[in-house]
């Protein structure tokens, strides 16, 4: 820019000691570091008391703006020096500013007793929470019946669409992933089993922790950061823009066209995804068995079956038939509870992956400990 | 005190007097979309002189918001150029842009994390230079300035009606003085009330500030209370642009449709009222 910086030239004539403004009082020349930290001095000087006798000339300015109007009001203590030379344009600006120029309300400050209130609204917010989930988990049994009922108005077009969405294209990330834990697993385990001679028993162990455990919670904990905070987002979203309304008005159920058919597409898809990974986990640490220690495919395949009982197979898709709902039902309810502003939406997705998360391993917690006699 | 280039008032002009403050040569925008491209606008020429205040006007889907995009530097066109200040308008977005063009967004596109005052004090703090409490009472003149309570000040973009959305909107446009403001559909959404008053402020800051004003509009009582100017797209360029009477003179299908349709006749029938009262 051709437009020189701010300045302020003391006037050096003895009979009128005064102050020359000079070049563009604008807020982008006025930020300027250099200048600014030259014209805060300057500034700073005029506070004097013998300063309020002296003329300020600001008739030599380029430009002067509302932030500059504000830096000179504020030099002049809040009131009209008493000599002051300047055009029209910058009286009406500085009487703009001198107008409008007072203290910014005070943002509240949090008393003990908002502090006091806080934890009471929390304690509320956690039994909100309980009775938004048991009513949706409620109506989700009612529309589930509804369907059995009449299948034919079903929404299967959701379902199938959530189906591929969630299940579907879920499927590389869970094979790789499940892929690479086999292998670590398998590389961690034959480590300790070869110190004891008990290479065989790598079946044994891969088997039951990748089918009953791993498999299950692994491809669960992916699709909850997936598809949960998709589910969230989604919903959310609809909230932001209004359609959630508009469905309401146009007389759909919200439950049964939007809950539903995420609720039944996870409830098939978290299933199969489990087997899915399971089976790229026992493959990977088929892999490194053989590799590491020389145990064969062929040996693994044998033993396998001897190893492992059905009923774990039985338990593994159970767990993930619950896993899949739980991840559904989070989602919806942090989808529902979006409010129409785009950071409740950033806080909704974030607090429903964090849930469902938590949510999983807690039920699988449960269900180690309730079948704790079952297959092993 | 008479229109000048700039929204801060100065003794030397800043600019050359005569240099248009947007300049569009030539312009294409095309839109591909798969399979065909749909072309907008086909060699579109405008230019805006200091101290005016623009309407574009245009039936639905003609691209006039994609025309103040376009001003805006937010798109590229496929051909031609578009200058804003004397520089190319893809220069635009860079850093000090708040102190070259405000942009009042039709829904007002508020930072909904931040309170009004933040809103407002964003790009000065940005800066990171000047003290904070300074631009906070910069930010709250600004906030004064639109007509606004000094209470609402800490309020959060959620808990605003319509419009004190385009307010504080209009508010954060302002904050650096820019010269240029562009609007897009100022008064859409607003009741007839809220937006004759919008209609008033936006008159008076346009005249305090000597302000270069470009909207996009569709409200035909807005049209006629602020533009000193109105341009009309249709058939993808300017068919004419000029003042209200010359663009209503001119023949061509949208502007019969358009002004002097039932509505337009209304409006243009105040227009002719207030001439003769003034």
């Amino acid at each position: 820019m051709e437009e020189s910086s701010p300045r302020m030239t003391r006037q050096s004539a003895p009979a009128e000691p005064g102050l020359v403004l000079s070049g563009c009082w604008t807020a982008a020349r006025l930020a300027e570091p250099a200048a600014w930290s030259k014209l805060r001095a300057a500034l700073r000087a005029c506070a004097a008391p013998q300063a309020s006798q002296w003329t300020w000339d600001l008739r030599s300015l380029d430009r002067l703006d509302h932030t500059g109007a504000q830096i000179l009001w504020n030099a002049w203590g809040h009131k009209w020096p008493a000599n002051v030379l300047l055009l029209d344009a910058q009286r009406s600006m500085l009487d703009r500013v001198a107008k409008f120029s007072v203290p910014p309300p005070p943002s509240s400050r949090l008393s003990a007793w908002q502090v006091f209130l806080g934890i009471g609204a929390s304690v509320w917010l956690v039994l909100e929470h309980l009775r938004d989930g048991t009513r949706l988990l409620g109506q989700l049994l009612l529309d589930a019946l509804k369907l059995v009922r009449a299948p034919a108005k079903g929404p299967w077009r959701d379902v199938s669409g959530n189906l591929y969405r969630i299940g579907a294209t879920a499927m590389p990330i869970t094979a790789l992933l499940g892929f690479l834990i086999g292998v670590v697993l398998a590389y961690l385990m034959s480590l300790q089993l070869r110190q004891f001679g008990a290479d065989a028993f790598i079946v044994n162990i891969l088997g039951l922790s990748l089918i009953r455990e791993l498999g299950p919670v692994l491809a669960a904990i992916l699709v909850a950061g997936r598809s949960g905070s998709a589910i969230t987002a989604q919903i959310g979203v609809m909230r932001v823009t209004e359609e959630l309304d508009a469905m309401r008005v146009l007389g759909i159920a919200e439950g049964f066209r939007l809950v539903l058919p995420r609720a039944i597409a996870l409830a098939v898809a978290m299933p199969l995804l489990t087997v899915w990974t399971t089976m790229a986990a026992l493959s990977g640490g088929m892999l490194a068995a053989d590799l590491v220690m020389g145990v064969t495919p062929a040996y693994f395949f044998e033993a396998l079956p001897r190893a492992v009982q059905v009923s774990n197979l039985v338990l593994a898709l159970g767990k993930s038939v619950v896993f899949g709902l739980l991840i559904a039902v989070i989602g919806c309810h942090y989808g529902l509870r979006v409010k129409p502003n785009t950071e409740s939406l950033g806080r909704g997705t974030t607090a429903s992956v964090v849930t469902s998360t938590t949510m999983v391993i807690l039920a699988d917690a449960l269900f180690a400990v309730i079948f704790k006699d079952i297959g092993i | 005190m008479t229109p000048t280039a700039s929204a801060a008032v100065g003794t030397a002009p800043s600019a050359p007097a005569a240099a248009p403050v947007v300049q569009i040569d030539k312009l294409w925008s095309v839109f591909r979309t798969t399979g065909r491209d749909a072309v907008i606008h086909q060699d579109l020429d405008l230019t805006i002189e200091a101290g005016e205040m623009m309407s574009i006007v245009g039936g639905s889907g003609s691209g006039k918001t994609v025309l103040l995009r376009q001003i805006l530097g937010l798109e590229r066109p496929a051909r031609g150029q578009v200058t804003v200040l004397g520089r190319p308008a893809s220069e635009l977005s860079r850093e000090g842009a708040a102190s070259r063009v405000g942009m009042l967004f039709q829904q007002g596109a508020l930072f909904s994390a931040y309170t009004v005052l933040e809103n407002i004090a964003f790009a000065l703090k940005e800066l990171r230079t000047l003290p904070r409490a300074l631009i906070r009472e910069v930010a709250m003149v600004k906030l004064q300035m639109v007509g606004l309570e000094p209470s609402q000040a800490h309020k959060m973009p959620a808990e605003l009606s319509g419009g004190m959305v385009k307010r504080v909107a209009l508010a954060r446009a302002l904050v650096m003085d820019p010269p240029l403001l562009l609007l897009d559909e100022p008064t859409a959404g607003l009741d007839p009330d809220s937006a004759d008053t919008f209609c008033a402020l936006l008159r008076s800051l346009h005249q305090e500030l000597g302000l270069t004003v470009v909207m996009v509009t569709h409200d035909l009582d807005t049209l006629f209370e602020l533009s000193t100017r109105i341009a009309v797209v249709a058939d993808k360029h300017i068919i004419v642009s000029g003042s209200p009477r010359e663009v209503m003179a001119h023949d061509h299908p949208f502007i019969h449709d358009f002004f002097l349709g039932e509505r337009g006749q209304r409006a243009v029938a105040l227009l002719h009222d207030r001439t003769e009262a003034a």
